[in-house]
């Protein structure tokens, strides 16, 4: 296996304008003879599949939910950012992919970062003409507001419900396209294998979720846009039904699985509340802009809020980091609010919590403009925890939110299995280690719009595709693979329900591979998860049957595949003997606690080639240059 | 706190359906009312029983994947809130609750309490878009937007797509559904140009899946776990009977 980037050459604000003239184009007549597959329909995948319908492919969409519009992008609240510098800020394409690169501590490829700043631009102007209603100035003109990691106001919002209002837009286009007849959509139907003949991606494996009909579909290529694999850690702010199944199976079918070990914890999370609990509630990361994060000085200070004076409190986000205050980026804001908590100064049900207090804000701006701003995530927080954040501050916890890591794909978002391109958060591109808030919506709408739909007719163009027997053996194989893998899950009768099984695996990654990660703590885990997967196999139990509407046997084939996922996770986080972004090895900090790189050894990609179920995982790097941008520690004070 | 549960369990689309009776104990007042049917079915499981389908995804109140009907309510008792964000603390030891799916003739039953909701969907692609291609759009800023019309539009568009209007409604209509994508794209500049052929072919996709008359009832609106209004209806009504009237097609 060799990665190779295929970043173009020159000045990098021509990159993309360059490549976009050298690639080769489709005739337009042709474009129907080809048959593209795109798995999800979230901002990325719906965004792929609506474009590629337009510009006149045939397309087969797919997702598991019972429609389009229920992707997860849907829940993303905060914004979207964008170098319009319509605020005259001294915003532009060049801070943009400045600021984007320094967040992500040096570990995301310059050159896709660069087309991510300057595409964002477009991607306004596409939501606005699609009926994205974004907040407005009284002028008519759009909004903005500000957001961890920058000290420019480009982030571009809908209420509290951007990412609903962007699936939206992307689920409009594409039921468009279901209506014109270019984009044949399936809904209910999960992917569980990719079909690869002569070692390209050719096709993928379904199961019908209402009949349990196993069926295979063949197409010129496959684009995965499946998003992220927070669930490994059980309790995350994903939807109940993200999973890692797509970008796992391309994995073991060779594509390599680029830097698993770097995922999010979001600072402004819900905390937990019971041991029953399955999913954890995000409150947007906005909400630092006007609330002010603190803990009591004194450990374990059980009195009310409004009994602590003032010079009791310590908010230490302003105190330690005076430049950026409570909106320096989420990797320091997680582990900051972890360290209070783990000196004894945490608020709340265990002493998990921090206080993100608005009675300032109220103060200044009246009661109505903090509604208007935050009114629906403080009913969402109030009907969660029955306290009203007007009269008392939120308490507030990290939880595992985003996986910056994901499918290792080229500078046309193609994976090292030829045919297989991922988009959106199930590609490991453009965040590095860390990723700024409202530039997840931003990357997945940049790839579904506006650059998978030119590579992908470069790849066509290119290749020398014939259509594959229905019959074909690599077809049959991978079809039954499937059946035979959900029989062994249909077999078995132990005693443990999955779901427990995955609350264990949970616990394990996210005391072994969480917010703070050592050696032992990781060798420790990388031993247990091989006995996890041997527990679930061997003492699991599933119920049903195979052709029915089955959410048993659903769920636990998304857990087998977190089972294993797991344990690459941790092998990743051992071998980077650094900290960076959102992966802190307490080995590698400064006196001050700040995250070491350690840019000599590990200015590189990590992407993991599999090599069978009993034998490690390959490691191969993909070294990083930074012409543009010099690293430099991070600093936010 | 320890309640009896009834739920509607039906095996598929041609199974006749009944209720069956659980007892959920030791219910947590913190417990949200899926985290509830999570422990339940996690006993299920356990004896060796099927789990209660029931389809949930973001837990947050957005996706709009959840919805049952909770004694006689869609969504359960709470003003503008969504079946995953209601919590235990509404109810009381010794409560009883009756947990039933959709019912509306467009919607038929999956299984339990899944309902296929697919002719929403057919709703929107009959007309709930604005036709842009992408990479066609002129600069966000070059048509501005009266902040009142955008402020409506964006209550409108809040429309999770979850049916509860449909299932509180005596008719089954769709009315308060399609009203609401009609108003979302109708009050924009940007939804100007295909306003009239729109509605109308929004209204004729609405009958042809089955869906009930609007009477003006109003319990949509009193079940909508965004609260839009019927508001958005009138505004539908008002753009139908102009394009009726000017023989839109």
């Amino acid at each position: 296996m060799e990665l190779q980037s295929k970043i173009p050459t020159g000045p990098i604000q021509e990159h993309w304008d360059k490549h976009r003239f050298e690639m080769k184009l489709v005739n337009p007549a042709n474009k129907r003879k080809y048959d593209v597959i795109v798995v999800g329909t979230g901002l990325a995948g719906g965004a792929a599949a609506a474009s590629l319908g337009e510009l006149g492919y045939h397309v087969e969409c797919f997702t598991y939910h019972d429609s389009a519009r229920r992707a997860h992008s849907i829940a993303a609240q905060g914004g979207i950012n964008a170098a319009k510098n319509y605020q005259n800020d001294g915003d532009s394409i060049w801070r943009l992919f400045y600021d984007t690169v320094k967040g992500g501590d040096f570990r995301a490829r310059e050159s896709n970062v660069y087309r991510l700043a300057q595409i964002s631009v477009e991607i306004i102007d596409q939501c606005v003409a699609q009926g994205v209603p974004f907040a407005r100035e009284y002028g008519g003109l759009l909004a903005n507001r500000s957001f961890g990691g920058a000290q420019v106001s480009r982030t571009f919002y809908a209420r509290g419900q951007t990412g609903q209002q962007l699936l939206i837009g992307v689920y409009q286009s594409l039921a468009r396209q279901v209506a014109e007849g270019s984009v044949n959509l399936h809904t209910q139907h999960e992917m569980l294998d990719i079909i690869v003949v002569d070692g390209v991606a050719r096709g993928i494996v379904t199961r019908d979720l209402v009949t349990g009909a196993i069926e295979s579909h063949t197409a010129d290529a496959v684009v995965l846009g499946t998003g992220g694999y927070s669930n490994v850690f059980y309790l995350s702010t994903n939807a109940m039904k993200c999973n890692t199944t797509a970008i796992w199976r391309a994995y073991r079918k060779g594509a390599a699985f680029a830097n698993p070990c770097f995922t999010q914890i979001h600072p402004t999370c819900i905390p937990q509340h019971g041991d029953y609990q399955s999913k954890l509630t995000l409150m947007s990361e906005s909400l630092r802009n006007d609330g002010r994060i603190w803990v009591p000085k004194k450990p374990s200070d059980d009195r009310p809020v409004d009994q602590i004076p003032e010079d009791e409190r310590d908010y230490y986000l302003e105190r330690m980091y005076p430049a950026f205050g409570n909106l320096v980026p989420r990797d320091l804001a997680s582990r900051r609010a972890k360290d209070m908590c783990d000196q004894g100064l945490g608020v709340g049900h265990g002493g998990l919590g921090v206080y993100l207090d608005f009675a300032d804000a109220i103060q200044r701006l009246g009661r109505d403009v903090v509604a208007e701003r935050y009114g629906n995530l403080f009913d969402m927080y109030q009907r969660i925890t029955d306290e009203n954040p007007y009269q008392v501050p939120m308490r507030i916890y990290p939880a595992p939110h985003y996986t910056m890591g994901g499918t290792w794909v080229d500078y046309n978002l193609m994976s090292t299995l030829p045919g297989l391109h991922v988009i959106g958060e199930a590609n490991f591109s453009d965040h590095g280690a860390n990723r700024l808030g409202a530039s997840a919506l931003m990357q997945g709408l940049a790839d579904g719009y506006f650059v998978l739909p030119y590579t992908i007719g470069d790849y066509l163009a290119r290749s020398d595709l014939h259509a594959v027997p229905e019959d074909h053996p690599d077809v049959r194989g991978a079809e039954e693979e499937v059946r035979g893998r959900i029989q062994r899950l249909l077999n078995l009768d132990g005693s443990r329900t999955t779901d427990s099984i995955h609350k264990e695996l949970g616990r394990v990654m996210w005391d072994g591979c969480g917010m703070a990660r050592n050696a032992s703590g990781l060798k420790e885990a990388i031993a247990r998860i091989p006995e996890l997967r041997e527990e679930f196999w061997s003492n699991g139990r599933v119920v049903g049957s195979g052709d029915t509407y089955n959410q048993n046997l659903e769920n636990a084939g998304r857990i087998v595949d977190f089972l294993e996922l797991g344990e690459l996770m941790c092998i990743d986080a051992l071998v980077r003997e650094e900290s960076c972004g959102g992966h802190f090895r307490e080995e590698h900090q400064t006196p001050e606690g700040e995250a070491r790189r350690d840019d000599e050894n590990f200015t590189h990609v990590t992407a993991w080639e599999y090599t069978g179920a009993d034998s490690p995982p390959r490691e191969h790097r993909e070294a990083l240059e930074f012409e543009y941008v010099p690293p430099s520690q991070r600093s936010y004070k | 706190m320890n309640l009896t549960l009834h739920v509607w369990r039906q095996d598929g689309p041609k199974d006749k359906g009944r209720f069956n009776r659980y007892e959920a104990h030791d219910v947590s007042p913190d417990m949200s009312f899926l985290e509830m049917l999570d422990v339940l079915n996690e006993s299920l499981v356990e004896g060796g029983e099927e789990p209660i389908a029931i389809d949930h995804d973001c837990r947050e109140g957005i996706c709009g994947t959840c919805g049952v009907v909770i004694n006689g309510k869609p969504h359960g008792p709470w003003p503008g809130t969504a079946t995953c964000q209601l919590h235990m603390r509404e109810y009381s030891d010794g409560d009883q609750i009756w947990i039933e799916p959709w019912r509306a003739k467009a919607f038929p039953v999956i299984r339990d309490l899944v309902v296929d909701r697919t002719a929403l969907d057919r709703i929107i692609e009959a007309g709930g878009y604005i036709s842009v291609r992408t990479g066609s759009a002129p600069d966000a800023n070059a048509i501005p937007v009266q902040k009142e019309a955008a402020d409506l539009s964006m209550d409108a568009a809040s429309c999770i797509g979850c049916g509860a209007c449909i299932a509180v409604c005596p008719n089954a209509s769709a009315m308060l559904f399609t009203s609401a994508k009609v108003a979302h794209l109708n009050l924009l500049p940007q939804g100007e140009p295909e306003r009239f052929t729109r509605v109308l072919r929004m209204i004729e996709q609405m009958d042809e899946e089955g869906f009930g008359n609007c009477t003006n009832h109003g319990a949509c609106q009193e079940t909508c776990p965004k609260e839009i209004t019927v508001d958005v209806i009138a505004l539908l009504n008002r753009d139908y009977i102009h394009s009726v009237r000017a023989g839109t097609s």
